[in-house]
């Protein structure tokens, strides 16, 4: 059977309501009576929590309860959230109370919530809750929290050094002891948030009469969130009902189960009336997690061709004030760097340290750009140094296709160990440069320079391990009006996984896609659920729609050749009906087959019939599947302003095989315009106290349509062995990479001056500062 | 983030809206919206009033006469951008229009509004320092008029006093065939500049410079005319290197600092982008000079 | 509360609405008239979710008071969709051209855009990426959204010729 659906640009099903401004986001849902909700924020990121008055704000007309910590039931108004992903190097349990008990640990954690007639009595009523504060030393850099006499970010931890690891393989000691060359670096690197323009969201309305506390969040992750939830309010998990509706960006943010996600349902529940949240953009920008700082001492070893011998090095974390997520981003990080090469000996020690900020949790990429940057600045400072082309280092120390599966030799974050599956690295930077000219470049170079123009070209490779288990999973019933009910537990924040799956499924039982009534991120509808994060949705939630899919083929198959008196091998299933090609080609349409496998009362089913037409799958990943892929981004610098443009920019990405061409290249040129950002412009700044110093769009700068070019995307596909689908993640490879490849091509169009970079963001400034030390602008202003 | 509450008036004169801002107390004027709302629903600004400017149809036009460019306080900057009179008569201010905001906030916002809310990194300021502008300020007291260096007086301040408003301006008309220059550094495209120059050159016989203007914005609290550069200028035929020399004078500002850029950084780039005004004004005046920097 | 009468024309429809003087013009759309395809991003004016279209400009309009927009005509993204459910020409080649992800900047994007193509039929890729300036996007990257408004700017330019469907290629 030729494939009909998988591998197409289909067009999204979820388009058109989006696109006449019928999406139904959290805050466009209406419970009839329901009541707003503005929390009361902490302005210190590290105090003592003295005493809340709420009096001031209950006497505003309008306001229904000013709630805190005590006026939560148990065991949230005491126990702090659980951490969802422990490990053992973790010296202390670290996660927040929903409400903030006696110690406040970053500016804007929740301390007391409002609930009023509007948003608006609300926020009048939060800000005259009266909060008295004891102001306590605060670390606002994890430099400075491993310092000798640092302040506790935690009065109670003695230490800011949360965890300490490491992650090694072979004899680095000796690789290094024996080096024709060793070469090393400090790299400050800054991620930002993943500013999704939908901001957090959650509305919680209790029906008394079938006891069901239902709750609408913006979340990634609802399967996850209501187990959370049941924990925290004290409810058994099935009357609890978590919905994640249309949810405008998720990014890795929204995958985290928040306080606001307990404190709203608590309070619902509590005023027996519903109760929405929204939060506004200040609030994101002060309490959604987001990645941060890392500073990164690496060192590699080589010999005179460049091989790589060995890496080392030392990494500090900065993770904020808890770790609800544990450290798998640090950890991500670390096992990230040897990448596409090979690297026969490995040392990184990690320190995780506490500050009294937001905590750090995984944005797209999740920490590899970090790794990739440390790697890819190493490998071009060897090209630097040894006189070799860039790409040539590059192609010296790849993983051979022929290698695969390759065997790194660490343990990944999945708790298996880091073995690529497939991938053809050489291929896929080949394919790259090929895209990119890269060939012709330097005579482009040449040619800008004798116009005064500074031109420059970067590569950056990487490997990320995707499709993360444990499982996502997908029912398909064919129901008696013969449309097909989809349920998943996999979401949906832009990626059109409706769309994916129904191609799916629709491949595989022969139903027209717009006949497919899909349901997803609704525990309602599916009993296990895990959600979106680490790119897992295709390879979790695409097989099991797969394996759900042939289940259901193979039964309708088989009653339709019953019931149509042929043999199975007879019977094709297209657009909704099954077809005999024998004789006069009788058919029968699935909704007819659906009212038949529901038997008659009373009648028993005939032998070997399944009850009605329907099958639940629940794919489990025996491991991550590990894309990878090559950027080539060619850019240009005004040397008097600092000021960068890129020129072109250009990806070879394998994510496997494809299930929707349109929605990869769209997730990978989304990735790319995250990876600028991370490159150029995204800098959440705090002072040393911890006061966020970057709260709106004004000041966090975010690429515009002038700043991320289009990119030429090419794919390469190797099959991934593991899963019947052969597909892995493809959410995150377009932002992994692009620092290093930026940050690459302004180097190298500033090499008239020899001025080298190993931070990003990299501002116009510094590029500036780095030009001036290095005697530039007598050369330039002389001209 | 929804503002504090406020009374809201709508006056449709001028006179009633004078009468509004002497008698309310705390009372701000409401022109495009666009630096204001954000403040107030910050909650960074509270009023007990918002006058709204936008129905009072005295305070739009744009009307030439008497060697001057009128414009009424709340024409909208897109009514600028587009206008006829404008492009003719005052092409560094269609120039400089390009860089102000995005389309959204150029329909809304007003030339008014954007001399009285004085950020220092505006572009508007800056070229009305550099025409000289005339601010008209109306009040129940009267109409008087300010000439813009006493205008802007500092940081996000200026000479208007709680009750009055900006009616008009006045730009003088330089002479057909001057030269105009417009160049800012921004992160990305219509933000805030980190530094700006405009600069108006009335250029002779011989490639005389007979009269110059340069002034910064984002490099002070408050838009500043480089008097040294223009003093440079004048009286000398212009080439490369009097734009060198001249834009050298950028050098002595002393720039302001914040979390987008600091002070040495502003003080460089003041002099790279008066290189660059001062090229495009020469080279718009009809002198052919390379690029400098 | 201090409140106030205002009287809009919304999509062509006349409104009536007594209203607190500090309800923002987009929580009144959304709220008061239960026109909730325009989003709340930023509520500074910096992101463009919110955009509208206020007597034929596109506006702001969590920076606008729904009292300021007494005696106005305001479009919204509803107002966008000609005839019910057919999509517009320009809608259609966001559909053909994946100029939307998860959504949620869509509208202000096809206000703006709707307004640049009303004024510049024939505009650049720079025109368009220029344009587009005031409304961010986290998603696409924006590539898409480009690609959907020149498409449907020569889609308007030629309207005789059917537009490409929106089906499965490979």
């Amino acid at each position: 059977m030729g494939a009909k659906h998988f591998g197409a640009k289909v067009a999204r099903l979820e388009d058109p309501a989006l696109l006449s401004g019928r999406g139904r986001f959290v805050d466009d849902v209406k419970i009839p009576g329901m009541l707003h909700a503005c929390f009361v924020r902490s302005p210190y990121a590290h105090a003592r929590l003295l005493g809340i008055d709420p009096k001031p704000a209950l006497a505003l007309t309008g306001v229904h309860a000013v709630l805190a910590a005590n006026d939560l039931p148990d065991p949230m108004r005491s126990e702090a959230m659980p951490m969802l992903l422990p490990n053992p190097t973790i010296s202390s349990l670290c996660t927040q109370h929903v409400l903030a008990r006696d110690e406040v640990f970053y500016v804007g954690q929740p301390v007391a919530v409002v609930i009023a007639d509007s948003r608006y009595i609300a926020e009048d009523a939060a800000a005259a809750v009266a909060v008295q504060y004891e102001a306590l030393p605060a670390v606002g850099d994890c430099r400075d929290g491993v310092a000798e006499g640092a302040p506790r970010a935690h009065a109670a931890i003695a230490s800011n050094v949360l965890s300490t690891f490491q992650l090694a393989y072979g004899d680095v000691d000796a690789a290094f002891g024996n080096a024709a060359h060793v070469y090393e670096e400090q790299i400050w690197q800054h991620r930002g948030g993943g500013m999704a323009m939908e901001t957090r969201a959650v509305l919680a309305s209790y029906d008394a009469a079938s006891d069901l506390l239902t709750v609408w969040s913006g979340t990634q992750t609802p399967h996850i969130g209501r187990r959370m939830l049941a924990d925290l309010i004290g409810r058994e998990l099935e009357s609890i009902r978590m919905i994640a509706p249309d949810v405008g960006g998720g990014f890795g943010p929204k995958a985290i189960f928040y306080p606001e996600e307990a404190v709203i349902p608590a309070a619902a529940l509590k005023l027996g009336r519903a109760v929405k949240w929204i939060e506004d953009r200040r609030e994101h920008f002060l309490c959604a997690t987001q990645e941060r700082d890392q500073h990164w001492d690496v060192a590699i070893a080589v010999d005179d061709d460049g091989k790589i011998l060995g890496v080392r090095g030392r990494m500090l974390h900065d993770t904020g004030a808890f770790v609800p997520w544990g450290i798998i981003m640090p950890y991500i990080a670390a096992a990230t760097v040897p990448g596409p090469y090979v690297v026969p000996a490995y040392r990184l020690e990690t320190k995780v340290v506490l500050t009294n900020k937001v905590p750090t949790t995984p944005v797209r990429g999740a920490g590899r750009p970090q790794a990739v940057f440390a790697m890819e600045r190493l490998l071009d400072r060897v090209a630097r140094e040894l006189q070799l082309d860039r790409a040539e280092v590059r192609r010296r120390n790849f993983i051979q296709p022929e290698q695969m599966p390759y065997e790194v030799g660490l343990i990944f974050r999945d708790g298996k160990p880091l073995v690529y599956d497939s991938g053809d690295y050489p291929k896929g930077l080949e394919t790259a440069l090929a895209e990119a000219d890269y060939e012709n470049f330097r005579e482009r170079q040449r040619a800008a320079l004798n116009e005064g123009r500074f031109i420059g070209i970067g590569i950056g490779n990487y490997v990320e391990g995707t499709g993360l288990g444990p499982f996502e999973g997908v029912t398909v019933r064919v129901l008696p009006s013969g449309k097909v009910a989809v349920a998943t537990g996999a979401t949906n924040q832009g990626q059109g996984t409706r769309t994916t799956l129904s191609q799916i499924v629709a491949e595989q039982i022969g139903c027209r896609i717009e006949d497919i009534v899909m349901t997803i991120g609704d525990t309602g509808a599916i009993a296990q659920g895990v959600g979106a994060f680490a790119s897992r949705q295709a390879v979790n939630a695409g097989c099991s729609a797969l394996l759900a899919g042939q289940n259901v083929r193979a039964q309708l198959i088989a009653l339709a050749a019953r019931v149509l008196g042929v043999n199975e091998s007879d019977i094709d299933l297209d657009d909704g009906k099954a077809v005999a090609n024998t004789g006069n080609k009788p058919m029968i349409g699935f909704g007819e087959l659906a009212r038949l496998a529901q038997g008659i009362p009373g009648v028993s089913l005939p032998a070997g019939q399944a009850a009605g037409l329907e099958h639940t799958a629940y794919y489990t990943p025996p491991q991550s599947a590990y894309c990878s892929g090559s950027h080539v981004a060619e850019v240009e610098v005004d040397a008097m302003t600092g000021g960068v443009k890129i020129l072109r920019y250009t990806v070879a990405h394998d994510a496997g095989k494809v299930i929707n061409p349109m929605i990869v290249d769209g997730q990978v040129q989304g990735g790319v315009a995250h990876g600028i950002g991370n490159a150029l412009l995204e800098w959440m700044q705090y002072d040393e106290d911890g006061q966020p110093l970057t709260t709106s769009f004004a000041d966090y700068m975010l690429p515009m349509a002038t700043d991320v070019p289009t990119c030429a995307i090419a794919h390469v596909e190797t099959v991934n062995p593991l899963n019947p689908l052969g597909v892995k993640g493809a959410g995150e490879g377009g932002t992994i990479p692009a620092p290093a490849a930026i940050i690459a091509a302004i180097e190298d169009a500033l090499s008239p001056f020899d001025v080298h970079f190993t931070e990003t963001p990299l501002t116009p400034e510094r590029i500036v500062a780095a030009l001036r030390a290095a005697g530039a602008y007598e050369k330039l202003f002389a001209a | 983030m929804k503002p504090a509450p406020f009374d809201y008036h709508a006056p449709r004169q001028l006179k009633e809206a004078a009468e509004l801002l002497a008698s309310l107390p705390n009372a701000k004027i409401l022109a495009g919206g666009q630096s204001l709302v954000p403040m107030l629903n910050f909650r960074y600004v509270m009023v007990d009033h918002l006058v709204d400017l936008n129905g009072i149809a005295d305070l739009r036009g744009i009307a030439v006469a008497d060697g001057r460019l009128r414009i009424g306080a709340m024409t909208r900057q897109r009514d600028l951008e587009t206008s006829a009179e404008v492009a003719q008569h005052c092409p560094l201010l269609a120039e400089a229009l390009r860089h102000v905001g995005h389309r959204q906030t150029r329909n809304r916002g007003t030339i008014g509004g954007s001399l009285a809310h004085a950020d220092p990194a505006a572009e508007l300021p800056a070229v009305c320092a550099a025409y000289s502008a005339l601010v008209h300020i109306a009040s129940i007291r009267g109409i008087r008029q300010v000439a813009f260096q006493e205008f802007a007086t500092g940081f996000m301040a200026t000479a208007l006093a709680p009750d009055e408003m900006i009616a008009a301006i006045d730009l003088p008309i330089w002479r057909q065939g001057h030269g105009y220059g417009f160049r800012e550094f921004a992160r990305r495209r219509g933000d805030f500049a980190l530094a700006g120059a405009a600069a108006l050159l009335d250029i002779g016989a011989g490639h005389v410079v007979r009269r110059a203007a340069l002034s910064l914005c984002g490099v002070a609290a408050s838009p500043i005319r480089l008097d040294a550069a223009e003093a440079a200028l004048v009286g000398q035929p212009l080439d490369a290197g009097l734009i060198r020399s001249a834009a050298a004078a950028a050098w002595l500002v002393e720039p302001i600092a914040d979390i987008h850029a600091g002070a040495e950084y502003r003080r460089h780039l003041a002099q790279v982008l008066s290189t660059r005004a001062l090229t495009d004004a020469a080279r718009s005046a009809g002198i052919d000079v390379p690029n400098l920097v | 509360m201090a409140k106030q009468a205002t009287r809009l024309t919304v999509n062509g429809k006349g409104h009536a609405r007594i209203v607190e003087q500090r309800l923002t013009l987009a929580d009144f759309l959304r709220h008061e008239l239960g026109l909730t395809g325009t989003h709340l991003g930023c509520e500074h004016g910096v992101c463009g979710a919110c955009t509208v279209l206020v007597d034929g400009r596109s506006a702001r309009s969590c920076l606008m008071f729904a009292v300021q927009a007494n005696g106005c005509e305001v479009t919204t993204v509803e107002g966008l969709t000609p005839d019910g459910d057919k999509l517009s020409v320009l809608q259609q080649a966001f559909v053909d051209n994946h100029g939307l992800q998860c959504g949620f900047c869509t509208p202000g994007m096809l206000i703006t855009l709707s307004e640049l193509l009303r004024e510049n039929p024939t505009p650049s890729e720079d025109e368009v990426r220029e344009a587009l300036t005031g409304n961010l996007c986290r998603c696409t990257g924006y590539a898409g959204i480009v690609k959907a408004a020149l498409d449907a700017a020569q889609r308007l330019r030629a309207p005789s010729q059917p537009p490409p469907q929106a089906g499965e290629e490979k």
